[in-house]
């Protein structure tokens, strides 16, 4: 038997391993033209990541999550999308790379799954024909090694009696198994980086448990980088080693996962930690965030967070403020942020009065 | 217990028949079985037990939460007390009037009571109609005049804070997630009912929408005088809003009883479990193994005796052959909390089922967070 | 409701005002169709030829029925005869003027019967399920299993020629699969929330059928239709063609076509006339409801 097909998939990327960054991004700017208006949906991102590390991205609806990740698989319609910026994944460069380069990629050293399975699994093929065709196509295997790749995979990724469930079709299976089975789809080809655009958003919380669990157990052994989108911060503290804050189509808070969910320094971060509904008396008034997130078409100057922001000053309206970075590599994008004493302080000055009321 | 009572409505209400004692609503042994039709002749070949006899009761002013994993039934109970479907068995009694029968509340009447809030925002607005005529369609619908009705949906969007001038003229497309509920939920009230259904509302929405619905829920709640049924998989958000707390497992009420009960000593094991699901904020705590292992069984082929009994931890033979019981759901005080499972029932033959002299207190009531 | 105190929940100052106009539904629906630069041609290609059959009377330099055999099969070109003449001397373009009334007349009016009846049939049945719907599609079923063409040879074979009787195989035949897309599309929409919140209300099922169903299943249906005219056009020249629709000398460009078949070697331009204005004319409207199809998206 080849190596290439051999299952144990621990080994295969765990030898490789190397301490400086895997993945770069680098200014990664992304817009939508259309006749009627330009989106700016990804403004300026820049961010590293390790071999084996898992970076969760959080963000509300709209804040360019999902366009950043499909950036990085070049999947966006190429007529419409403007990009820029740089983006290395390992020593392939995925700006320049053509689109044979693009999907030799995809599957092999990177590969995605989505929040909803049942849109990226084929409704007319098995999930067994689906897993088969990927392993062929990237492998260059015949039908009956795709096969018993299928069946192991979906034995990786523990779907009870997986040779049933080879033949199943994606609606025949609950939830949990789809997204289950995509996730085995998705490393049927043992990719060095997984994207994972809120695998679990969709699932029960004691499901989607199951599959954090899953996920994470397989990224250890399998030595992958990965990427995980998602806007609950209990998944974040789940799985992430890193965690970047979006907003507006830029990171404004970056650092360990620790640091950024449990002492954030952002004042978006910190209003969305205390909205999120944990524990709060019964029956008292939430804390919100005033307003919505801004049209992506017209950009405020300054910090995009300001109008919604009860600290903003006069200032904050002008020049979006610049990085701010401690020695623990924690980051936050505001103008009333600095390091104190070798760690981010948010320092609101005299106490604002909401901006909006 | 004397927390439920005190959220009865204060000031008499002009569309009160029973009394502040009377409950809104009284659901008795309601039951819903979905046929599974197969082959050329649509035969009947087995059935979804989606439904299977549930009975409760919901006071005037109270928010009554129902949790439970998806598929166990929870949307089909909604449409069931929407008569939206048709049951198979059971009666609803709205403010003393049972509904449907020649004595009652008629299902007009019913529904000018009971109006709910869908969960997909996304199909829950007719996509060719701006919003304003949406939420004026159910007025219209029952007499209201045109322009009446009209005043009155803009008067509605700007209680549930959406600008009438701005919005009332929007597509549903033309909104955000957040706006769309807030427009679902003036829809909802259009009717002036009395109790609210609110089915996963909130579940679609990003946490600082999310908080600001709920906010909105709550003012509402005492503005308008409104009973609440809230449904949401999202044990943290029912927590905040419940006052009694419903269970369901495989079309089934698991167990009942008090929020604060509920959360700080649950005593059926899948509540328990539920409860361990929930996530923690802070990265050193995380969860090792699930909570809960696998799928619901498939509700066509429940398990025999206890539903829950090929994912309990605690499962004995007894577990298996005899179906354990809740106890008289409609007959109980609201404080009183239900569990149906062998461990809770003295003399039950569960090993852990307490002394028949002795309370019972669960053994794992330590393990949930 | 009672009396609902203005503004008792605060509204936020940000809620975004819409960067682009709000437009009704057809606004925005022709504010797309604006810029299709394709679909404005075709359907400006289609009124030309409808005014040009419509106004046939006039337009037309000869009495397109009126042979003469001194002139037979002239070319394009000719001082007298600008698009030529057929095998029987009469001239091409006022027979096909003449030809287009009768063909569009075919293309057009069965679509609009069948869209009626059969976007009836189809949202009835949608929306009942059940038995209702289990009557209606295995009866449109039945019909649907014959290819159209025989279908429509059979109807119009025992309904005898004429335009008449063919307008009504035409309608037949076109029934079914548009029962079929509004079935469809309904049995969509009805499973939507929408609905449901109409039912709660306590809305008869006319009302919702009237003001939720059909605005929602127009669409679908009517791209569909659109795009069954140029079948009809082919449906109904095919029936000429077999001398089962309009009998001759009456001009339709199905039947002309038929008849300048002898002639294709002999002045094979003036033969491929007809078959050009069907073709034409079938494109127009395929891309038409392409466009249709594309700016009825609501999504956008
Ligand atoms: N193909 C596209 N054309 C135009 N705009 C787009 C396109 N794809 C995304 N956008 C816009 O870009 C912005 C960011 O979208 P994105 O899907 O990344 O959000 P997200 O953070 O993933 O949100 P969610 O949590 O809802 O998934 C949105 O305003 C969206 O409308
Ligand atoms: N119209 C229907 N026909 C057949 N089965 C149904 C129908 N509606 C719901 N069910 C089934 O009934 C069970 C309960 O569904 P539902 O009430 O939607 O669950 P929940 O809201 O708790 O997620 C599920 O197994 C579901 O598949
Ligand atoms: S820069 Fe100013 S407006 Fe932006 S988050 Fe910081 S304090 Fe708020
Ligand atoms: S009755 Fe038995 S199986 Fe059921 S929950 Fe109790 S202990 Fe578990
Ligand atoms: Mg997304
Ligand atoms: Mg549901």
């Amino acid at each position: 038997m080849n190596e290439m097909r051999s299952p144990d998939l621990s080994q295969v990327e765990a030898q490789n391993e190397k301490p400086d960054a895997y993945v770069k991004v680098k200014d990664l700017q992304v817009r939508f033209v259309s006749r009627e208006a330009t989106v700016k949906a990804v403004n300026g991102v820049s961010f590293e990541l390790k071999k084996g590390e898992v970076l969760c991205v959080i963000g509300e609806s709209g804040s360019g999550k999902s366009v950043m990740m499909r950036s990085l698989m070049q999947l966006h319609p190429k007529k419409r999308t403007r990009i820029t910026g740089e983006m290395k994944i390992g020593e392939h460069d995925i700006m320049t790379a053509t689109d044979k380069q693009m999907s030799e990629l995809r599957g092999s050293t990177v590969s995605m799954i989505f929040q909803e399975p049942m849109t990226a699994l084929d409704p007319l093929y098995t999930i067994g024909d689906q897993i088969a065709e990927t392993v062929m196509r990237h492998e260059k295997v015949d039908r009956d090694a795709g096969w018993k790749r299928a069946l192991e995979l979906l034995e990786l990724v523990r779907v009870p009696s997986p040779e049933r469930r080879l033949k199943a079709y994606p609606h025949e299976l609950s939830g949990g198994l789809r997204q289950r089975a995509m996730i085995a789809v998705a490393l049927s080809c043992r990719p060095s980086l997984l994207l994972a655009d809120e695998p679990t958003t969709a699932l029960d919380a004691s499901v989607q448990i199951q599959v954090l669990v899953l996920l994470r157990k397989l990224q250890r052994e399998m030595g992958m980088s990965m990427i995980f989108v998602t806007h609950d911060l209990g998944v974040a503290a789940q799985i992430a080693d890193k965690v970047a804050v979006m907003y507006a189509g830029r990171i404004i808070e970056y650092g360990n996962a620790r640091d950024v969910l449990m002492h954030p320094e952002h004042p978006y971060t910190r209003a969305m930690l205390s909205s999120t509904i944990k524990d709060q008396k019964k029956g008292a008034q939430l804390e919100t965030i005033a307003g919505t997130p801004p049209d992506l078409r017209a950009l405020p100057d300054g910090c995009s967070f300001a109008p919604r922001c009860r600290y903003a000053g006069p200032d904050c309206f002008e020049t979006m403020p610049d990085e701010v970075t401690d020695g623990r590599g924690h980051m936050a994008r505001c103008a009333k942020v600095n390091v104190v004493r070798g760690l981010l302080a948010f320092e609101p000055g005299i106490p604002a009065a909401p901006a909006l009321a | 217990m004397t927390d439920v009572i005190e959220t009865a409505p204060t000031s008499p209400d002009p569309r009160d028949r029973g009394g502040p004692a009377q409950p809104m609503l009284i659901v008795e042994n309601i039951k819903k079985y979905f046929p599974i039709r197969a082959g050329l002749l649509n035969k009947k070949v087995a059935e979804v037990k989606a439904v299977d006899d549930i009975s409760f009761y919901v006071l005037k002013g109270e928010t009554l939460g129902i949790v439970g994993e998806s598929g166990c039934g929870k949307s089909t109970l909604a449409r069931l007390l929407m008569y939206l479907i048709e049951k198979d068995e059971g009666h609803l009694v709205l403010d003393g009037d049972p509904v449907g029968e020649k004595t009652g509340t008629s299902l007009d009447g019913l529904r000018r009571s009971l109006q709910m809030v869908f969960q997909d925002s996304y199909s829950s607005l007719n996509p060719r109609l701006p919003i304003e005529a949406s939420i004026a369609y159910g007025p219209k619908v029952q007499g209201t005049r045109e322009k009446a009705a009209k005043e009155q949906a803009r008067a509605l969007l700007e209680k549930v804070g959406l600008k009438a001038e701005r919005f009332g003229q929007r597509y549903p497309h033309e909104l955000s997630g957040g706006q769309k509920q807030r427009v679902n939920i003036a829809r909802a009230l259009a009717l002036d009912p009395r109790l609210l259904i609110l089915d996963e509302a909130v579940s679609a929405l990003d946490k600082s929408v999310e908080a600001q619905v709920l906010n909105l829920l709550g003012d509402l709640k005492e503005q308008l005088n409104l009973t609440y049924i809230f449904i949401s998989h999202d044990l943290h958000v029912v927590k905040y809003i419940s006052d009694r707390v419903l269970v369901m497992y495989l079309g089934q009420v698991v167990e009942i009883g008090p929020v604060d009960d509920i959360y700080s000593n649950p005593m059926h094991p899948y509540t328990a479990a539920l409860l361990a699901c929930q996530l923690s904020m802070d990265p050193d705590e995380r969860v090792e193994s699930a909570p809960l292992a696998g799928d619901p069984p498939n509700p066509v082929n429940p398990p025999s005796g206890c539903r829950f009994h090929t994912r309990c931890p605690y499962v004995e033979d007894v577990c298996m052959s005899k179906m354990p019981s809740l106890g008289d759901t409609l007959r109980a005080d609201p404080g009183e909390h239900l569990a149906a499972c062998h461990m809770v029932h003295a003399g039950s033959g569960h090993s852990k089922a307490p002394n028949p002299d002795s309370r019972p207190l669960p053994l794992w009531q330590g393990e949930t967070r | 409701m009672t009396d609902i105190p203005a503004g008792s929940f605060p509204t936020d100052k940000t809620q975004a005002a819409p960067a682009t106009k709000v437009r009704g539904y057809w606004g925005s629906v022709w504010n797309r169709l604006r810029y299709d630069y394709v679909t404005l041609f075709c359907l400006g290609l289609i009124t030309v030829i409808v005014l040009l059959a419509v106004f046939a009377p006039w337009l037309s330099p000869m009495d397109p029925e009126r042979s003469s055999m001194a002139n037979r099969l002239r070319p394009i070109g000719h001082a007298k005869f600008t698009l030529g003449t057929d095998e029987q001397g009469r001239d091409m373009l006022s027979r096909l003027l003449w030809g287009g009334r009768v063909s569009l007349l075919m293309g057009i009016v069965p679509v609009i019967f069948a869209t009626l009846i059969g976007g009836t049939f189809g949202i009835i049945a949608g929306y009942y399920g059940g038995k209702v719907n289990m009557v209606i599609m295995r009866t449109m079923d039945v019909f649907f299993a014959f290819p159209s063409v025989l279908l429509a040879v059979a109807i119009a074979g025992s309904l005898g020629g004429g335009i008449g009787n063919q307008m009504i195989t035409l309608t037949v035949v076109l029934i079914p699969p548009i029962c079929r897309v509004a079935e469809t599309a309904t049995a969509q929409v009805r499973s939507l929330d929408f609905v449901d919140a109409a039912r709660a209300s306590g809305a008869s099922t006319y009302s919702i059928l009237t003001n939720h169903v059909l605005i929602n299943v127009l669409s679908p249906v009517l791209v569909y239709s659109s795009t069954l005219v140029s079948i009809s056009i082919i449906l109904a020249s095919g029936l000429s063609f077999l001398g089962l629709g309009v009998s001759p000398p009456t001009a339709d460009w199905g039947l002309m076509l038929s008849t300048l078949r002898q002639s294709i070697y002999v002045q094979p331009l003036v033969a491929a006339l007809p078959g050009l204005c069907i073709l034409v004319t079938s494109i127009a409207f395929n891309l038409v409801s392409d466009g249709l199809r594309q700016a009825m998206d609501v999504k956008a």
